[in-house]
């Protein structure tokens, strides 16, 4: 009781409300603009610090030092944005442990906050795109019909019509996105990692890549007829089929010719 | 004449009813229709009880369920390709222009209950209907049950297959998807590569440029009623000459070329058969129930734009897709001005019109080599024929793997291979692979025949050892039965056939010289290599052999360690 | 119904042997009977098996009714709509094979099962039905007042006619199927010079500035979602891929100078194999892989085929920037686009 009493009405109450209401309209204002906020993750001095040792210790082996890359191993990250970090250690890719002819998403080797550090210091290296906030990637405010229109246009032909993978040529291939975080979703377009091609805000703009998000949503809801048979389609349907279809119905004819007891 | 046979007197008065009512009735149909003497032909006919002589059946089933869910399917379906917005309840839709087809096909998963069982049900008996063909015809394949007098009936199979190819293709085309659209964009390419007529059949067809707007109607029209009608008169005509030469049957005692085996159609057939369509339906509700096939809702309208992952088309049109997959580009060439796209052209219209040409025409093909004979009833074990059964097994490895190639790249995603990889692999196997098989199961073949043999000639293993005096052990061998040893040499020993002398009496050289040289040199290619089937003579000596080792034995001293075996 | 097939029926081993061959044993006489004709109450056991399998099959028909009379026709929940698929199937699977495994036990257990013959007969008529057929036959011919051998006139003009008549009907239904039959709009698109590039499927133009390195757009002319007819048909042929590489890493082929500018170039979507649309683009490689067949193109190098069934490269859309930062096409392409045909290049 005495405690409360004490830090009621501090001294500095005033100062503080005043900073409090200064930091709060800076924020609404951030929220106000025309794109949906790409808002910057508060990249503190410490974290790009964090960062560059992290980075030294896990990543200057491929990408060099000042991550300038090195010719057949591995790209420049210069400009590559705090997204694509986001994205290749957030999904597990990087560090990549062996070589080969994609980097397939594997368990993640750092814990989210060392991820953000990872960000934070590519970032720091050069101007590049960042990772959304949480209403750029909500499907609950997209439109899953208009998505659905822009993910068979852009979308289907490497990763499915619903998102279940594809085969690229010479090994590669387009993985499923049906376990993929929103996030991770928007940040691939942004950024085009690998074979994937980059779909910038002016092609895909925020808006669109929040609606082709929502529509992946919605295959996450399981399959209106029944057991899905992994979104593969008519070779899946027809191996089925043979296997099952034909094979009951053949032990079935076994079984009516055999003698009874 | 006119009163109706009464029936029998019993304690009951209703049973007595009945059998008049049946009486009279059957009375009434026999004075307009002689249904008695058809009765009479019919009703106890002998089929025998082979559980590979359903397959068949199988087909038949499948295209009933076909038939009934196809029906009720007409009354939501719209062939039409006019644009419409969707209106309905599906989030990924709304809004969005498509076509009556696709709109109504929608509907009718969504909107009305059990519209999508019933899709779904049709679907699945789709795939069940091409398969179990395939798996009929294999078996008449295998076991010869196309030798005379059945290569008509066979021609009439064939043409079946044909039909349900075109059947399911024209079927699901129908809802105008993304993923079927893109087929029939490619048979467009491939009719439009047709040298001289091609662009001329493509705007015919399309009723102008692809995709038109008359397509789906038309299709609707030939998968509702012609394609239906024509598979109708053939089953009909299929079953008559079933009827009509009687059903073949599996060697044994007591069958013959002259005779058939079985059980009677009523009533074990009556129930068995009816029995079986019952199960066929049952089978194919049951995956239509649970699995889920062609979710067009996924795969958007169609538009020329969008394209998926995993563009195949159903099982059954697999293996062209995979000629046009494994046909290297180089084969594209320009005479006078005029193009000739070979690389499209061998793999999707040379190729399957040599295979299903040599398939349609194999009753004659064999019957080249074998000469003319008689009547053939009884039907082949496999084994017995092991270049028809090295053949068979040869186009079946053909025909798969051009299958695996056409969902080359399912099976490049699911193993982490690479779909570049695997069309140069299989560009080499689908030539070294089939002449492999024919080999190998040929020698299979042979190897099972030479086991009969043996079997024949020593008995069966019986796994009892026992020991002489003498030390010595040996297996006892049962003896085979009558029966069990008339299967194994009943077989008929074709041996390879002299089709004539050239020359006749002056010398001078007869007309179809070249051709009799040819059919003899083929019947030497089928009937050279053979194993012979088991004499009695070599049985009685067999036995002699056998009689006086055993007693050899039987006698032999006892042996001493380290004695050396006599 | 057994007929006598003239074989010795053997009761002991090693005699089914006449004139050094083997002889038919004949149809085996003893005959193992199942239970149920032996045991009244294994009978009674099948009885009420059958009659169970029947009942399982009306319990079906009530499920799947009452799947049917439940259901939600709302069409926008995906769970309802698999629950109704669920329980309507496997009540009409259950009402089905209920039927159809009852009467196959039925008739395993309960019916005849042992074999009976039935003789065949030759296929080949008699002589005599022959030669009456053959009779009759001439008899007819000499009714006709052709005979045989005679009046070629009569035979063949007949021939004739019933061979021509069917093209009254054919040519006019072939004819029509067709429309104006103008096969020569394979040859061109609606590409003009001018025309602006578009985002598929929207429409929105596209401003060179858009278009950064590594990145692929799906293009449309401007204008096809305004058109009234043909627009589908337009599209089929009109779709391109505008993709943009760092210029050192681009080929640019002879005479094509000026068709692509600053890494920006621009080819037809449709496959030259048979007519897909060529959508994979991998980055990293600049090759565009097509789903269906697949055929590969090097966007570096003229869109030249480097794998799969395709024979000729990807034709190129001319394209420059206009006064206010959009693509233009500078021209249609060059030669037809999609799949080839016979007259491809006359």
């Amino acid at each position: 009781m005495r405690r409360l009493s004490l830090t009621r009405y501090h001294r500095a109450a005033p100062l503080v409300l005043l900073f409090v209401l200064l930091a709060g309209i800076t924020t609404a204002a951030s929220f106000v603009q025309a794109q949906p906020a790409n808002a910057e993750a508060a990249a503190t001095v410490t974290d790009i610090s964090e960062g560059s040792k992290l980075f030294a210790a896990n990543c200057a082996t491929c990408h060099g030092l000042s991550a300038q890359g090195q010719d057949g191993v591995a790209p420049s990250l210069v400009g590559v944005g705090a997204a694509a970090v986001d994205f290749q250690v957030g999904t597990g890719r990087m560090p990549m442990q062996a070589s080969g002819p994609q980097a397939p998403s594997k368990p993640v080797q750092f814990n989210d906050e060392q991820t953000q550090q990872l960000a934070a210091y590519v970032a720091s290296l050069g101007a590049g795109p960042s990772v959304p906030d949480a209403a750029a990637v909500d499907p609950a405010k997209g439109d899953a019909s208009h998505g659905m229109e822009l993910f068979r246009t852009n979308c289907a032909m490497c990763h499915g019509s619903v998102g279940g993978g594809g085969a690229l040529s010479q090994g590669k291939y387009a993985p499923s996105l049906m376990e993929t975080t929103p996030t991770h979703i928007y940040e691939a377009m942004l950024v085009g990692p690998q074979s994937m091609p980059v779909f910038n805000n002016a092609n895909i703009t925020p808006e669109d890549k929040r609606d082709i998000i929502s529509f992946l949503d919605e295959q996450r809801n399981g399959a209106a007829g029944g057991l899905s048979l992994g979104t593969i389609g008519p070779v899946a349907e027809g191996l089925w089929a043979w296997l099952l279809g034909m094979g009951l119905i053949v032990g079935f004819t076994v079984w009516i010719g055999v003698r009874s007891s | 004449m006119t009163t109706p046979p009464t029936g029998t007197v019993s304690a009951s008065p209703s049973t007595s009813r009945l059998n008049r009512a049946a009486g009279g009735t059957a009375n009434y149909l026999d004075e307009r229709t002689s249904i008695g003497a058809f009765t009479k032909f019919m009703a106890r006919k002998i089929f025998p009880d082979h559980w590979s002589f359903m397959l068949g059946e199988i087909a038949l089933y499948s295209f009933v369920v076909l038939l009934l869910s196809g029906v009720i399917l007409t009354a939501f379906f719209v062939p039409s390709m006019d644009i419409v917005h969707y209106e309905g309840g599906l989030e990924q839709l709304k809004g969005q222009e498509m076509s009556k087809a696709f709109e109504s096909t929608v509907h009718m998963s969504f909107e009305v209950p059990g519209g999508l069982l019933m899709r779904q049900i049709h679907h699945w008996a789709a795939l069940i209907f091409t398969a179990s063909i395939v798996t009929h015809m294999a078996r008449i394949f295998f076991t010869g049950a196309f030798r005379k007098p059945r290569e008509l009936n066979w021609l009439v199979g064939f043409t079946l297959m044909i039909m349900s190819l075109a059947a399911g293709f024209t079927g699901y085309s129908l809802p105008d998807d993304v993923l079927s659209g893109n087929g029939l964009r490619i048979i467009d390419g491939v009719i439009k590569s047709i040298p001289l007529i091609g662009e001329y059949i493509s705007y015919g067809l399309f009723g102008g440029e692809f995709p038109g707007e008359v397509l789906i109607p038309r299709m609707f029209t030939a998968h509702i009623l012609l394609i239906p009608g024509i598979i109708l008169a053939l089953v009909a005509l299929h079953l008559f000459l079933v009827f009509l030469h009687k059903h073949t049957q599996y060697p044994g005692p007591g069958r013959t070329d002259k005779n058939v085996v079985g059980l009677p159609l009523f009533p074990v057939y009556t129930a068995k058969a009816g029995g079986f369509f019952f199960v066929v339906f049952g089978v194919i509700a049951l995956l239509g129930a649970v699995f889920q096939i062609n979710p067009v809702w996924n795969y958007g309208p169609y538009d020329p734009s969008p394209v998926s992952a995993g563009t195949q088309p159903d099982w059954y049109m697999l293996f062209i897709d995979g000629g046009l997959r494994i046909m290297p580009g180089l084969f594209e060439v320009v005479i006078g001005g005029y193009t000739l796209s070979l690389n499209v052209l061998i793999p999707a219209v040379v190729l399957p019109g040599l295979f299903f040409g040599f398939l349609a025409l194999y009753p004659w093909i064999e019957a080249w080599a074998t000469g003319d004979r008689g009547e053939k009833h009884v039907l082949d074990r496999p084994r017995n024929a092991p270049v028809r059964t090295g053949l068979g097994v040869a186009l079946i490895t053909f025909y798969v793997v051009l299958v695996l190639e056409g969902s080359n790249d399912i099976v490049a995603n699911l193993f982490r291979l690479s779909i570049n990889d695997l069309t140069i692999m299989f560009r080499f196997a689908v030539f070294l692979l089939p002449i492999a098989a024919f080999w190998i199961t040929k020698r299979i073949a042979m190897g099972l025949q030479r086991k009969d043999h043996e079997l024949v000639l020593h008995g069966a293993e019986t796994g009892r050892i026992v020991r002489f005096e003498s030390g010595e052990y040996i297996e006892v061998h049962e003896p085979l039965t009558d029966e069990e040893r008339w299967v194994l040499v009943s077989y008929e020993n074709l041996k390879p056939h002299e089709f004539g002398v050239e020359t006749n009496d002056f010398g001078v050289r007869r007309k179809g010289a070249r051709w009799r040289r040819f059919k003899t040199a083929w019947s030497r290619f089928y009937f050279e290599d053979r194993v012979e089937p088991v004499t009695p003579a070599e049985l009685a000596e067999a036995h002699e052999h056998h009689a006086a080792e055993v007693e050899a034995k039987k006698n032999a001293e006892p042996r001493d360690h380290g004695a050396s075996h006599a | 119904m057994s007929t006598d097939n003239g074989s010795i029926a053997s009761e002991t081993h090693g005699s089914g042997v006449a004139d050094g061959e083997f002889v038919d044993p004949g149809v085996p006489a003893a005959h193992r009977p199942r239970r149920a004709d032996v045991d009244p109450k294994a009978a009674r056991k099948a009885e009420v098996q059958v009659a169970a399998m029947f009942g399982v099959s009306i319990l079906g028909t009530v499920l799947a009714i009452y799947g049917y009379v439940t259901s939600d026709a709302s069409g926008d929940d995906l769970a309802a709509v698999q629950r109704t698929t669920m329980l309507m199937g496997i009540g009409i699977c259950l009402a089905m094979l209920g039927v159809g495994v009852g009467a196959i036990h039925w008739a395993k257990t309960l019916m005849r099962d042992h074999d009976m013959v039935e003789e065949r007969h030759a296929l080949r008529s008699s002589d005599e039905a022959r030669a009456g057929a053959i009779e009759k036959l001439k008899d007819g011919a000499t009714d006709s007042g052709v005979g045989v051998g005679r009046r070629g006139l009569l035979k063949g003009s007949v021939l004739a006619a019933l061979l021509i008549a069917p093209l009254s009907v054919l040519v006019p239904a072939v004819g029509n199927l067709g429309g104006d039959w103008n096969v020569s709009n394979f040859k061109h698109t609606m590409w003009r010079k001018g025309t602006r590039l578009t985002k598929d499927p929207d429409g929105t133009p596209i401003k060179a500035s858009d278009v950064t390195i590594g990145s692929v757009f799906h293009v449309i002319p401007e204008g096809l979602n305004e058109l009234e007819h043909g627009k589908i048909e337009e599209k089929a042929k009109a779709v391109v891929l505008l993709v943009r590489l760092d210029p050192r890493d681009l080929n640019i082929q002879p005479g094509r100078e000026d068709w692509s500018f600053d890494g920006i170039i621009a080819y037809s979507k449709i496959c030259t194999h048979v007519g897909c649309p060529v959508a994979l683009y991998e980055q990293q490689t600049h090759h565009l892989l097509c789903p269906c067949h697949q055929s590969t193109f090097d966007v570096a190098n003229g869109a030249k085929v480097i794998f799969g069934p395709a024979k000729r490269p990807l034709p190129q859309l001319p394209i420059m920037v206009d006064d206010e930062g959009y693509i233009v096409a500078k021209d249609d392409f060059n030669e037809p686009i999609g799949p080839s045909f016979w007259e491809r290049l006359k």
